[in-house]
C-alpha cells in the first residue's frame, strides 16, 4: 500500500513538474469565448469563468501548493526540532519559556497574522513572492504543535540508558544533541513532516477561499477549489470538482506513504 | 354538468386575476438590521424594515420613476425650491389608531434635523443655508422650508417616514403597509399587517398580505436554497451564475430586471499625498493615460464572460435606466486599442519589445487592489489584466480583506488603482455631491482637496454647487449632463459596467413588478399577494 502511494505521490509531482510540457496552454490565457466550457479534446477539463482552461490551471496549481506546502513543512519541522531539542536539554527557565511560547502560538488567531501580514505586504509584490511568502509564513508559524510533541520525545530520551551513559562519560549538551538524540528522534519528526505538509496545503486553500491566497491569475488547488463553492452546478459540471479529487489523493498518499518506524530505525 | 364543468373552468383561469387576501410571504434579508427607528435607518436591512413599515408623503413609483401622492394628496413647489407645501390626506390613522394631522410632519422634521440623532435621512433636508422648518398652515396643510432650494425636491420625501409626536409607541407607530410584529435578533423578523394602512381596495383595507417574514440570512447559497425549497419566496439580488441555474432548473422563477444603478468601476490615485513615485504620479494625472486604460479594456467581454450578459458597459455615474438623469449624449469608451495607443503617445509613452514605457523610461507597471471574497471582481480584475497586457502594461492584482482595503484608498492612501462597485439607491445626482466635490473625504481619486487641483475638478464642482441650489428640474439636466460630460473626457473614474438586477420569485408571488430600483421586489408591496392563500 505504502509503495502505491508513493508511486502515485511521485507520479503527480512529475505531472505537476512537467506543467510547462504537458500543460496545452499557459495557466492565464483566456478564451473568452469559450467561458464555463464542458470537457472537449481542446480543454481536458473544461474552461473556468473567464475561459482559462482547467488542465493547465491545475497543473501549474499543483505545483505551487506541491512544492511550497513541503519546503513550509520542512521550516516548520526543521524550528521545531531545535527549538524542542535546545529547549528541553537546556531545561529550567528555557524550557518553560519554549513551552509558554508554543502554548501562546497555539492559542494566537494566525489567520488574522496572514491577513496582516497580506495588508502590509508591498501591492507589486510578484504572484510568486506572495505565494512564497504565504508559504514561509505558514511555516514559521506552524512549528508549535510539532515542537510540543518532538519536546515530550526528547524528554523521554533523556531518561533513556545511552543518554545517561553518554552523559556519565562527560558528553558536551551539543554533541549529547547532535549525536545522541536528534538522531534517535527521526521517526517522530519524520512523522510530523508528514502531518504538516497537508495541513499546510489546505491552509492555503482556506486562505485561497477566503480570497486571500495565491494572487491571480496564479493558480493553486487553494483558489481553484473556489469553484466549488457553487454547489448546484456541480452536479451538472462534476469536472469542476478535480482539484478537489487531487488534493483528496495527494493527502491520502502523504497519509499512506508515511514510513514506518521500523523503517526509520 | 357541463355548465358546472365551464363555469369551473372560467373560474379556475380567471382566478390570477383576482387578487386574494391573506398569507405570509417569506424573503430574506443579509444582515441584522441596525435600527428601527425610522430617521436612523442608514443600512440594506434597515431601510427595507423602514420602506415596508413607514409612511411618506410622497412614493416614488419604482416603475415610472415619478413621484406619486401617499399621505399627501397634493403639493406645491414654492419660492424657486425653498418651500414645499403639503396638503395631507384625511382621516388617516397610525398603526396603534393615533389620528394622523399636520403636527406630525412638524414633529418629524423637528426630529431629523435634531443634531444630536444624527440621521442620515435627515441629512438630505439640510442645504448650504441651514436645516430644514416646518409649519402647519392648518391641521391638513404643512409647509417645510429650507434656507435654498431644495435640489431633490419632492423626491426626498419618499425617504422620509413620518412619526407620530402622540402615540406612546413613537417610533414604533407607523403609517405604512405593515408593523413589527415579532423579532428573534439575529434570526428573523416577522412584520404583520397596519390594521389602520389607509390605502383600501374593494372595500377593504390593504395591504393583502397578512405578514412578512424576514430571515435574517448571509449566506447567499443558503438562501437559493430555501428558496428552491420552497421556505423563501423571493430573492432580491442572485448572482449571475445563481440565476442561469435557477433558469434552466425553474425557468419561471427568475427575472432579469434590467440594468441597475449600481455600477463596477476603477480609479488611479491622483492624491498629491500619494506614498507613490513622482514618475507613477504622472502616469495616473495624465487624461491620455486615464483614457488609453479605459480604451483598452474590452466592457463587452466583462459584461458577457463575468456576468454572463447580465450587464450592460458602464458609461458615466448613471445608466441609461436612470430616464431623466442619464446624458444620452454620451456611450461607453470603445475598445479600442489603436486610439489608446495614440493617446498614450502624445503624453510620451512608446512601446519597447512587450513593454510599455513612459518619457522617461520607466516600464509601466502597477498594481490594482479590490476586495477579497467578491468573485465577479477577481474576474473582472484578470480581466483587465489581459487586456492592458495588450498594450504592453502590466497590472498586479491585489485582494484585501476589506477593513484593509478601506484603509490604504481612505486613510493613508497607498494603493495605485482601485476596483470597486458603488450601490448607488438614489436616482438623484444630489446623493452623489459627496463623491464630486473636490473638498469631499469620499472624492475618490484626490480626497478633501483644499482647492480643486485641477481646472475640470473646479467646473465639477461648480457644477454640482450650481445643480444643487436650484430647483428647476431642467437647468439641473443641463448641469448634470455636463458633468457627466467631463467625467466621460477625463476618466478620473473608469466605470465599466451597471450590474443587472438578477431577481427570484416564487410562481405563488403575484402582483410583482421587478424594478431596477430599490428596494427592487417590494416597492409594492400594499399590491403583492399570495395565490391560494386565504
Amino acid at each position: 500500500m505504502r509503495r502505491v502511494a508513493r508511486i502515485a505521490l511521485l507520479a503527480i509531482f512529475g505531472l505537476m513538474l512537467a506543467a510547462e510540457w504537458i500543460a496545452p496552454y499557459p495557466y492565464d490565457r483566456q478564451f473568452r469565448d469559450q467561458a464555463h466550457a464542458a470537457p472537449s479534446r481542446g480543454h481536458l477539463l473544461g474552461t473556468d469563468a473567464i475561459g482559462r482552461d482547467r488542465f493547465a490551471r491545475l497543473l501549474y496549481g499543483g505545483r505551487i501548493s506541491l512544492v511550497l506546502a513541503p519546503a513550509a513543512a520542512l521550516v516548520s519541522v526543521a524550528l521545531a526540532l531545535a527549538i524542542a531539542v535546545s529547549a528541553t536539554l537546556a531545561g529550567g527557565l528555557w524550557e518553560r519559556a519554549a513551552m509558554i511560547a508554543v502554548d501562546l502560538v497555539l492559542a494566537l488567531p494566525w489567520i488574522f497574522l496572514l491577513l496582516a501580514v497580506r495588508a502590509i505586504l508591498p501591492l507589486n509584490t510578484s504572484p510568486a513572492v506572495s505565494a512564497g511568502v504565504i508559504f514561509a509564513l505558514l511555516g514559521s508559524l506552524g512549528w508549535a504543535a510539532p515542537a510540543r510533541i518532538l519536546a515530550a520525545a526528547v524528554k523521554s530520551q533523556l531518561r533513556s540508558d545511552y543518554v545517561l551513559a553518554a552523559r556519565a562519560a562527560g558528553c558536551a549538551l551539543p554533541r549529547l544533541a547532535l549525536v545522541h538524540v536528534i538522531p534517535n528522534l527521526a521517526p517522530v519528526t519524520v512523522a510530523q513532516f508528514w502531518v504538516t505538509a497537508p495541513v499546510f496545503l489546505l491552509s492555503e486553500a482556506n486562505l485561497s477561499l477566503l480570497g486571500l491566497g495565491i494572487a491571480e491569475p496564479m493558480p493553486s488547488w487553494g483558489n481553484l477549489l473556489r469553484d466549488l463553492q457553487n454547489l448546484p452546478s456541480l452536479a451538472r459540471q462534476p469536472w469542476v470538482a478535480a482539484p478537489l479529487v487531487l488534493l483528496i489523493v495527494t493527502l491520502s498518499c502523504c497519509h499512506a506513504a508515511q514510513p514506518s518506524v521500523e523503517d526509520l530505525r | 354538468m357541463r355548465l358546472d364543468l365551464f363555469l369551473f373552468a372560467f373560474l379556475a383561469a380567471a382566478q390570477p386575476l383576482v387578487a386574494q387576501w391573506g398569507g405570509e410571504l417569506r424573503l430574506s434579508l443579509r444582515s441584522e438590521p441596525r435600527s428601527f427607528h425610522p430617521a436612523l435607518a442608514d443600512d440594506d436591512a434597515s431601510d427595507m424594515v423602514r420602506y415596508l413599515t413607514g409612511g411618506v408623503l410622497v412614493r416614488i413609483n419604482r416603475a415610472t420613476q415619478q413621484p406619486e401622492p401617499s399621505l399627501a394628496t397634493s403639493w406645491k413647489v414654492l419660492d424657486g425650491g425653498k418651500a414645499i407645501r403639503f396638503q395631507l390626506r384625511e382621516g388617516v390613522v397610525f398603526s396603534d389608531g393615533t389620528p394622523f394631522d399636520a403636527g406630525d410632519v412638524l414633529y418629524t422634521v423637528e426630529t431629523l434635523m435634531d443634531p444630536n440623532l444624527h440621521s442620515p435621512v435627515g441629512d438630505g433636508l439640510r442645504t448650504e443655508g441651514g436645516p430644514a422648518g416646518a409649519a402647519a398652515d392648518g391641521p391638513l396643510t404643512v409647509t417645510i422650508r429650507t434656507p435654498a432650494p431644495l435640489a431633490g425636491g419632492v423626491r426626498l420625501f419618499d425617504q422620509i417616514c413620518i412619526m407620530s409626536r402622540r402615540s406612546p409607541l413613537k417610533e414604533r407607530a407607523v403609517l405604512g403597509p405593515f408593523r413589527i410584529a415579532e423579532h428573534k435578533p439575529g434570526a428573523w423578523l416577522r412584520l404583520e399587517r397596519n390594521p389602520h394602512y389607509w390605502k383600501t381596495r374593494a372595500g377593504r383595507r390593504l395591504p393583502y398580505l397578512d405578514s412578512i417574514r424576514l430571515d435574517i440570512q448571509q449566506n447567499r447559497d443558503l438562501e437559493l436554497l430555501r428558496f428552491q425549497r420552497g421556505e423563501l419566496h423571493l430573492i432580491s439580488s442572485l448572482d449571475p451564475e445563481q440565476f442561469d441555474e435557477l433558469a434552466r432548473a425553474r425557468p419561471g422563477s427568475v427575472r432579469d430586471a434590467g440594468a441597475t444603478l449600481e455600477n463596477e468601476f476603477l480609479w488611479f490615485n491622483m492624491s498629491p499625498a500619494a506614498a507613490l513615485p513622482a514618475y507613477e504620479k504622472a502616469w495616473f494625472a495624465s487624461r491620455n493615460f486615464r483614457l488609453a486604460v479605459s480604451h483598452a479594456i474590452r466592457r463587452d467581454d466583462l459584461c458577457r464572460v463575468v456576468y454572463r450578459g447580465h450587464a450592460v458597459p458602464g458609461v458615466g455615474p448613471f445608466p441609461a435606466v436612470n430616464q431623466f438623469w442619464f446624458n444620452r449624449q454620451l456611450a461607453p469608451h470603445a475598445w479600442d486599442l489603436d486610439l489608446a495607443r495614440r493617446l498614450l503617445a502624445q503624453d510620451g509613452f512608446r512601446a519597447e519589445g512587450a513593454a510599455l514605457r513612459d518619457r522617461e523610461g520607466h516600464a509601466i507597471e502597477f498594481s490594482i487592489v479590490t476586495n477579497a471574497g467578491n468573485k465577479a471582481r477577481e474576474r473582472m480584475a484578470s480581466m483587465i489584466q489581459q487586456d492592458l497586457a495588450a498594450l504592453g502594461v502590466k497590472l498586479n492584482l491585489v485582494t484585501l480583506d476589506f477593513p484593509s482595503l478601506v484603509e490604504r484608498i481612505g486613510k493613508s492612501s497607498r494603493y495605485e488603482a482601485c476596483l470597486l462597485g458603488f450601490n448607488n439607491v438614489d436616482l438623484d445626482p444630489d446623493g452623489q455631491m459627496n463623491l464630486w466635490l473636490s473638498s469631499s473625504s469620499n472624492h475618490a481619486w484626490n480626497p478633501e482637496q483644499a482647492a480643486p487641483q485641477t481646472p475640470w475638478e473646479a467646473e465639477i464642482d461648480r457644477l454640482m454647487r450650481a445643480q444643487a441650489s436650484t430647483s428647476d428640474g431642467q437647468k439641473r439636466k443641463a448641469l448634470f449632463d455636463r458633468v457627466q460630460q467631463i467625467v466621460s473626457e477625463q476618466a478620473p473614474i473608469v466605470y465599466l459596467l451597471n450590474r443587472n438586477a438578477l431577481v427570484g420569485i416564487a410562481p405563488v408571488v403575484r402582483g410583482l413588478q421587478p424594478s431596477a430600483l430599490h428596494p427592487r421586489l417590494v416597492w409594492n408591496i400594499d399590491e403583492i399577494y399570495l395565490a391560494g392563500a386565504s
